[in-house]
């Protein structure tokens, strides 16, 4: 089964592209990684497999056939977004009380446990608590969730190096033992080398490389997935002359 | 990191029969994102029934008093109603400080409902849970849309009953209409006043969808609210049912006048007041200044010895003609405007969500 599979699919913002002519499709129980840089689409892609944005062109499909955005594919998809949002004036009781409410599964006694181990105290309003307590927490309610599939938009970005670690064990344990997809971006190549099974290189709104990583790396003889990115990258910026 | 111990796997069941998530959960997150703007609604209210109830209370009992002493005519009579009279100059201020009421509490509860979340980035995060999001924002918006309305009629009536002296003065029916001072009242009685609230409610709600910051939206609510609520009273109101037309010169003083005009021989001849030269060339007033009736055209109880203007007009052909609303109109004129905002508010909901559906992230 695929997590995900576009075909043709494009998103236009008033006159520009900010994606085009995207067809992939993304095997289900792996990490699979989103690289690009600033304003490659990654952020459109996500929001369009989640069903927060509707294609301006083509379509896209999540677990199995089911349309982006239906009921069916709500529930069973997390979303993380960039800059993990929380809602600032609840407690994170109130949040973990929202998030049970609005789906038909949710794991209340995991995400107890897992903000107990956090040290996140539940009385705590979310505006209060760190940035990386934040992303935890938003991450949390994901995977309380029993997601199907995970998908995170940098989820990493804004926090700092040891946040950072936490967090991507915490979505690297919920891949192994729960098989859960996982489809995250980011421009922190180096977060991804170790998490990363699958590779998709997004730039300029198109996809330039998609593959399982061993293959990639095998195939164009790079020893890293960093080098692999950045030698496309570098590549398909030169090919097209500004 | 320990791995959660419980594998709850999805469940494959058929994927088209999916059973939602059940509409009343979003009781509780509605009430847990909102009981602040909703415990501000509850003090504000609040605080102003209590304000009704203590400046109710003694006008009642001067209208009472008032009207329980006899002789009417007595010197001590005189005093209790020019005691009750005067009551009005404060109450005045009141009605006019109660017309912000529903607009502030439609504009600073309605706007941020999906203002604060665009604003914050937090619908990426409601829009993807498993309610939906066009479900999450019809169960917000109109559950939100109900308890106001609730408090908004509530109040509603302890206006009415706090003004009750005022209308039972003869002027109830004037409260209708523009010529009298109790008309601003008519936008805050128990029909009324939850449909104002629950227009700025739903003005706000669209606002805040369209301009995406908080702010911005209240302000915009805020403005729209006024221009509707000064349209209503100003050119709406009239036209809530065909005006009666007559061409007897008594009408009630409880109507609220539309317009006036005279005939002459059957056919139009002017608008409003009859120019000077005919009054001049048929009524036998004192010249200009001398402190005359001028155009009474009521049929004036004071004018003593002068004829009326019709009286004096009428022998030479002209009629006066006067459109009115009688004031037994009242409350199906409460329940027109109710009736029109209720439709008004459930479009602009209906648009609100219809936005939201649309809306690409």
């Amino acid at each position: 089964m695929n997590v995900v599979e576009a075909s043709g699919l494009g998103k236009r913002y008033g006159r520009t592209w900010a994606l085009r002519e995207c067809t992939l499709e993304i095997p289900a129980g792996r990490v699979t990684a989103l690289v690009g840089p600033n304003g490659a689409g990654k952020s459109t892609l996500l929001n369009l497999a989640v069903g927060l944005a509707a294609p301006s062109a083509g379509q896209v499909t999540v677990l199995g056939g089911r349309r982006a955005g239906s009921p069916a594919a709500l529930d069973g998809i997390a979303f993380v977004a960039q800059d993990t949002p929380v809602y600032k004036g609840l407690s994170v009781a109130d949040m973990v009380y929202v998030a049970r409410s609005l789906n038909r599964r949710f794991d209340r006694p995991y995400a107890k446990a897992r903000l107990d181990e956090l040290g996140i105290p539940l009385k705590r309003r979310a505006g209060k608590l760190s940035g990386g307590q934040q992303a935890q927490l938003a991450l949390t309610l994901a995977l309380a969730r029993r997601p199907r599939l995970l998908v995170l938009d940098e989820p990493v970005a804004m926090l700092d190096p040891i946040a950072r670690h936490d967090f991507m064990a915490t979505v690297l344990a919920a891949a192994a033992t729960d098989g859960v997809s996982v489809l995250l971006s980011s421009h922190v190549l180096t977060e991804l080398e170790r998490v990363a099974s699958y590779l998709i290189l997004l730039s300029r709104g198109q996809v330039r490389l998609a593959g399982a990583v061993d293959d990639l790396l095998a195939t164009h003889g790079q020893a890293s997935l960093e080098e692999l990115a950045m030698a496309y990258l570098r590549e398909t910026t030169l090919e097209v002359p500004r | 990191m320990t791995a959660p111990a419980t594998r709850a796997r999805p469940d494959s069941e058929g994927e088209a029969r999916l059973r939602p998530v059940p509409w009343r959960r979003m009781a509780g997150v509605a009430w847990r994102q909102h009981r602040i703007a909703l415990a501000a609604v509850a003090v504000l209210l609040g605080a102003l029934s209590v304000l009704l109830w203590v400046l109710g209370s003694p006008v009642h009992h001067d209208w009472a008093a008032a009207v329980a002493c006899h002789p009417a005519s007595s010197a001590a009579c005189q005093e209790l109603a020019a005691t009750f009279n005067g009551s009005w100059n404060l109450m005045s201020v009141v009605s006019s400080l109660l017309q912000l009421v529903p607009a502030l509490i439609g504009a600073f509860v309605g706007a941020p409902v999906l203002a604060r979340e665009l604003e914050t980035g937090t619908f990426r995060y409601a829009w993807t849970q498993g309610f939906g999001r066009c479900r999450w924002a019809l169960a917000k918006l109109v559950g939100l849309a109900v308890v106001l309305a609730a408090a908004g009629a509530a109040f509603g009536l302890l206006v009415s009953w706090c003004f009750q002296p005022y209308f039972a003065a003869g002027n109830q029916n004037l409260g209708l209409y523009g010529n009298s001072q109790l008309v601003g009242l008519f936008s805050l009685r128990e029909v009324t006043f939850p449909a104002w609230t629950l227009a700025a409610f739903a003005v706000g709600a669209l606002a805040g969808m369209l301009i995406r910051r908080v702010v911005p939206a209240i302000a915009a609510t805020l403005a729209v609210y006024t221009g509707l609520a000064i349209a209503a009273a100003a050119f709406l109101r009239e036209h809530y049912l065909a005006p009666l037309v007559t061409s007897n010169p008594n009408v009630p003083g409880t109507a609220w006048i539309i317009g006036q005009w005279w005939t002459k021989d059957g056919r139009f001849a002017f608008a409003d007041n009859p120019p000077g030269n005919i009054v001049t060339q048929f009524c036998n007033f004192p010249p200009p200044g001398a402190g005359g009736p001028g155009a009474g055209q009521k049929g004036g109880t004071a004018a003593g010895s002068f004829p009326t203007l019709p009286q004096c007009l009428g022998p030479h052909g002209y009629l006066q003609w006067t459109s009115y609303q009688p004031a037994t109109r009242f409350w199906p004129f409460q329940w027109i405007e109710g009736g029109w905002l209720l439709a008004l508010s459930a479009l602009l909901i209906a648009a609100t969500i219809g936005l939201v559906h649309r809306r690409a992230a």
